[in-house]
């Protein structure tokens, strides 16, 4: 591995809800255009981590945050930055499939219509085929534009929220356990699909399932108790951990 | 500022959103600045029905105007300020003060309505004559202000100095017995039955959607059944507590059912499967263990139901229940007037001194029915279990 | 002795008697609807009740189609009111508001909810129609007392409630996931709520809507108190105009026989609305279901 750019970078980032803290001091370098995968048992923060690199966590009532998250060395928590346009170069993927009440065309059009990225009409149409061929939903679903997007299984539903975030073009795609809800088949469409969009994009992904990190990620991060234990690339972390906890979860005696 | 996050037309969609946010909040606020207007309005127009005016006048009282008691005041002077009911009352309050025979003295009566009126700053058929003298009077401490105990003690009249609200309180009273004896058991059963017994088949399925078509009717259609089948077919007598309440009954019956519904609901099914552990039958488990846990809910639903039947009026003039009470009755089977329907019967009198009343009157009943939600969200607050 | 199963039983039974009652008030308020509203079409054709637009009883005429479209009018001006109002309070309570304030102004939307429609009816008739014959007759307009403007008004006042709480109801269950889709793309708050949230929600405030509109079709002390007697057709809301449940009353506290075509007529007028308000409520049931199906809430 040559040529690192850090793409994302936070640096002592800690994180209360109310008088709970959640995160204590991560620091952290996220490179571009690899997938960096997240690790570590339930309530370990790794969700919370991730929702701050997005500012979703503005939307909870009594959040502190402290510390410093850059993308491109640019403080997104910065005073003047608007969590609206940070999102739009950090998009991301849910859990749960959650397409909106809309045709499949306007699923894909509406962010970047109201971003007014493109005009109504072809451009608009060209960029809904784009996106939907980029997330490998193109072929399937070509003929019925005008459908619910909520009428796609569950598989092609993640895939509709892949590609409506990759129509608003950000830098950045976060995926918070992006197949937990899935088929395997399913799932693996995604894993192929993430392999794909990393030339394009820098990839987060949160997840339960160590061999999905193994599989597709190039770096990892386990997390522990608002803590980050250890970070480094993938291979390394599941065959040579460093520290024990890290072996200890990766080799199933907690979690 | 930092141009790596800028968005064209950002700043113009954050203005909408705050716009839209304001917008949202006003709306609110009109619901609010109505219900304060609202009640600000009848407070206004009530207050003054908690009070009524009395004038000291001489009263002559002898063998000729006790038997006319409409001589006893000098009619030229003093007739336009006295009640007429006051001067109908003479003859019993002179056999509770036999010692009042034959003097000439000044004395508290009860005010003309339109003498009220003026003392209380509003429309009135006064003469300027007649303003003056009472201005005088006013000035001589002849004329006080007492709490309007008639308002709390009396039925209706047609005079309106005279007439008071408690035959409808009463009336409402033995209404709602009625209403609550029959639609709290017939409700607990229904939802009983539901819950507990019924097995999800298309019998159920139909009482289900039934009772929430039952919830959407119109109530003054419960007045037509009430009419129809309790007085013509039963031969209920109309105007009667037991009428109403029947009708009533069968209004609050959805409320009832769906709140009994949920309490049962929110019992855990552990303790049914602990019951059943000890060979205990369905009923005996339902009895026993499964009401007791569900009874504050229950009694929450009533409570809201009880209020809502207090405040209806279409389907009680369906039966007849807007009767002119001036007595307050006692009896299940005698025409009766509640809250509610004296409210409109006195909105529709001519005489503008009826419209304090009403407004008196309203501010009594939204007191109770306020009163009674405020015990239900009390219970419900109190009761309210997490398992 | 009896045995435990054959008690077990009677009670059963006992119970499921009482359920039916729900299903024989339903039918009772039917039929005994539907037999009079017979007796009434026996004497008077049908087919003018519908369409004629003549309704003097004293004379015999029984045109129902001014009462229907002074129903509709005043119903209209009411949901001009309270739709709009009720929903974005709705959206206010559900998606702005902090707990404290929604602490507070919840209940105060429940007492607006709780007032008598009688109480309404008196404030309609004494405040704030004396207020709209003031106000426009600054401008030389002749309103009449009993104007379509003020029950209208009111109503949509007493309607505010039933909307707001209903759609309160439904935007707070629309997960919250569906939101977070929105804002993840950079969307802000109000255009998540406009485009995202309320056509999630669109089945629940379809039924919120029919269940208002409903209850103001059948809403009957406000317009008693407020609107008029006589029927007349016209398009102007400072007119005075009547409505299906107000000549119900009439017919019903008038001092005609009880077979008289006129106290009859009632019937027939509570036939309509019966059946009108009754295939509302299946629509907005259906809606509901709808909604609720989709994000697999189930209470009802």
């Amino acid at each position: 591995m040559n040529k690192m750019t850090i793409k994302v970078k936070t640096d002592k980032l800690k994180l209360w809800y109310g008088d709970k803290q959640a995160l204590n001091g991560v620091s952290l370098d996220i490179y571009e255009n690899k997938i960096t995968a997240f690790i570590g048992p339930s309530g370990c923060g790794k969700s919370t981590y991730l929702r701050c690199l997005n500012r979703m966590n503005d939307l909870i009532d009594n959040v502190t945050i402290k510390g410093k998250v850059t993308l491109d060395g640019h403080d997104i928590y910065a005073n003047g930055v608007d969590e609206v346009a940070v999102r739009k170069k950090v998009g991301m993927v849910f859990q749960q499939p959650n397409p909106f009440p809309k045709s499949i065309y306007d699923n894909i059009a509406y962010a970047p219509l109201m971003h007014d990225m493109v005009k109504k009409g072809k451009e608009c149409d060209a960029l809904v085929e784009r996106a939907l061929r980029d997330a490998g939903l193109w072929e399937e679903v070509k003929d019925k534009l005008s459908e619910s997007g909520t009428a796609l299984s569950g598989g092609q539903q993640q895939r509709l929220c892949i590609a409506r975030t990759i129509a608003i073009e950000p830098d950045v795609i976060l995926m918070d356990e992006p197949t937990s809800a899935l088929d395997p088949i399913s799932t693996q469409n995604i894993e192929n699909l993430m392999t794909k969009l990393k030339e394009k994009y820098t990839i987060i992904v949160v997840t339960h399932n160590m061999q999905q990190a193994a599989r597709i990620a190039d770096m990892t991060a386990f997390f522990h108790l608002g803590n980050l234990i250890e970070y480094n690339e993938t291979e390394k972390i599941f065959v040579n951990p460093k520290e024990e906890k890290t072996e200890q979860y990766i080799t199933g005696k907690f979690g | 500022m930092d141009n790596y996050f800028h968005i064209p037309q950002l700043a113009r969609r954050k203005a909408k959103a705050k716009r839209f946010k304001y917008i949202t909040m006003m709306a609110l606020m009109a619901s609010v600045a109505f219900l304060l207007f609202f009640l600000s309005d009848m407070i206004i127009k009530g207050h003054g029905a908690f009070t009524q005016t009395y004038v000291k006048v001489p009263v002559h009282i002898n063998e000729k105007t006790a038997k006319f008691t409409h001589l006893s005041i000098e009619r030229k002077e003093y007739g336009f300020m006295v009640s007429r009911a006051w001067l109908r009352g003479l003859k019993k309050t002179l056999k509770e003060n036999p010692q009042w025979m034959n003097t000439n003295q000044e004395r508290w009566t009860l005010a003309n309505s339109n003498v009220d009126q003026f003392i209380k700053g509003k429309y009135n058929r006064l003469k300027p004559k007649q303003i003056q003298k009472i201005k005088q009077m006013q000035k001589d401490g002849k004329i006080e202000r007492r709490f309007n105990i008639i308002f709390f003690k009396k039925g209706d009249s047609k005079i309106p100095e005279f007439s008071g609200f408690m035959a409808s309180i009463m009336g409402t009273v033995m209404t709602m017995i009625i209403t609550m004896l029959i639609a709290v058991p017939l409700g607990v059963m229904t939802a009983v039955y539901l819950e507990e017994f019924a097995k999800d088949n298309k019998f159920t399925q139909i009482i289900e959607v039934n009772i929430n078509n039952l919830a959407a009717i119109p109530s003054i259609l419960f007045g037509l059944l009430g009419l129809a089948v309790f007085i013509n077919f039963f031969g209920v007598p109309r105007s009667s507590p037991l009428v109403g309440g029947m009708t009533l009954a069968l209004m609050s019956l959805p409320v009832i059912i769906v709140s009994s519904k949920a309490a049962l609901k929110s019992v855990p099914d552990s303790i049914r499967q602990a019951g059943f552990a000890l060979g205990l039958t369905k009923w005996q488990i339902v009895r026993d263990h499964v009401l007791p846990l569900a009874m504050p809910g229950m009694l929450t639903g009533a409570i809201i139901a009880l209020a809502q039947a207090m405040g209806e009026t279409a389907p009680l003039i369906m039966v007849g229940m807007i009767a002119f009470i001036p007595d307050i009755s006692g009896s299940f089977l005698d025409a009766t007037t509640v809250m509610p329907a004296q409210i409109f019967t006195w909105s529709g009198m001519p005489e503008r001194a009826y419209v304090e009343r009403t407004a008196a009157g309203i501010l009594v009943l939204l007191g109770i029915l306020l009163s009674l939600n405020a015990v239900a969200i009390y219970l419900r607050k109190k009761y309210t279990r997490t398992w | 002795m009896l045995s435990r199963k054959f008690k077990e039983q009677i009670i059963e039974i006992l119970l499921m008697f009482a359920s039916l009652i729900t299903i024989l008030t339903t039918f009772g308020i039917l039929f005994s609807i539907l037999f009079e509203a017979i007796e009434f079409f026996k004497m008077q054709s049908f087919f003018y009740f519908i369409f004629g637009v003549d309704w003097f009883p004293e004379a015999d005429r029984f045109g129902a189609l001014p009462l229907f479209a002074g129903t509709f009018y005043i119903t209209t001006i009411a949901m001009f009111i309270a739709i709009p109002i009720g929903l974005l309070s709705a959206i206010y309570m559900s998606e702005y508001a902090t707990k404290k304030v929604r602490e507070v102004l919840k209940p105060m939307l429940e007492i607006l909810a709780g007032i008598p429609t009688v109480v309404y009816g008196f404030f309609a008739a004494i405040t704030i129609a004396p207020a709209i014959v003031e106000f426009f007759e600054i401008f030389g307009f002749h309103v009449s007392f009993q104007n379509a403007l003020a029950p209208g008004i009111v109503m949509g006042i007493m309607i505010i409630p039933i909307i707001s709480s209903l759609c309160d109801d439904v935007i707070s269950s629309v997960p919250k996931h569906v939101r977070h889709g929105s804002l993840a793309l950079g969307m802000t708050k109000s255009e998540t709520i406009i485009h995202v949230v309320l056509p999630s929600a669109l089945p629940g405030i379809i039924s919120a809507t029919l269940l208002g509109i409903s209850r103001a079709l059948g809403e009957t002390m406000i317009v008693v108190m407020a609107a008029g007697l006589q029927a007349n057709m016209t398009w102007n809301p400072l007119e005075t105009m009547t409505t299906v449940t107000v000549r119900i009353v009439d017919a019903m506290t008038g001092d005609q026989e009880f077979s008289s075509p006129e106290t009859l007529s009632a019937f027939a007028l509570g036939l309509v609305l019966f059946v009108v308000t009754l295939s509302i409520n299946i629509v907005s049931v259906y809606a509901i279901r709808k909604f609720h199906k989709k994000y697999k809430i189930s209470n009802l």
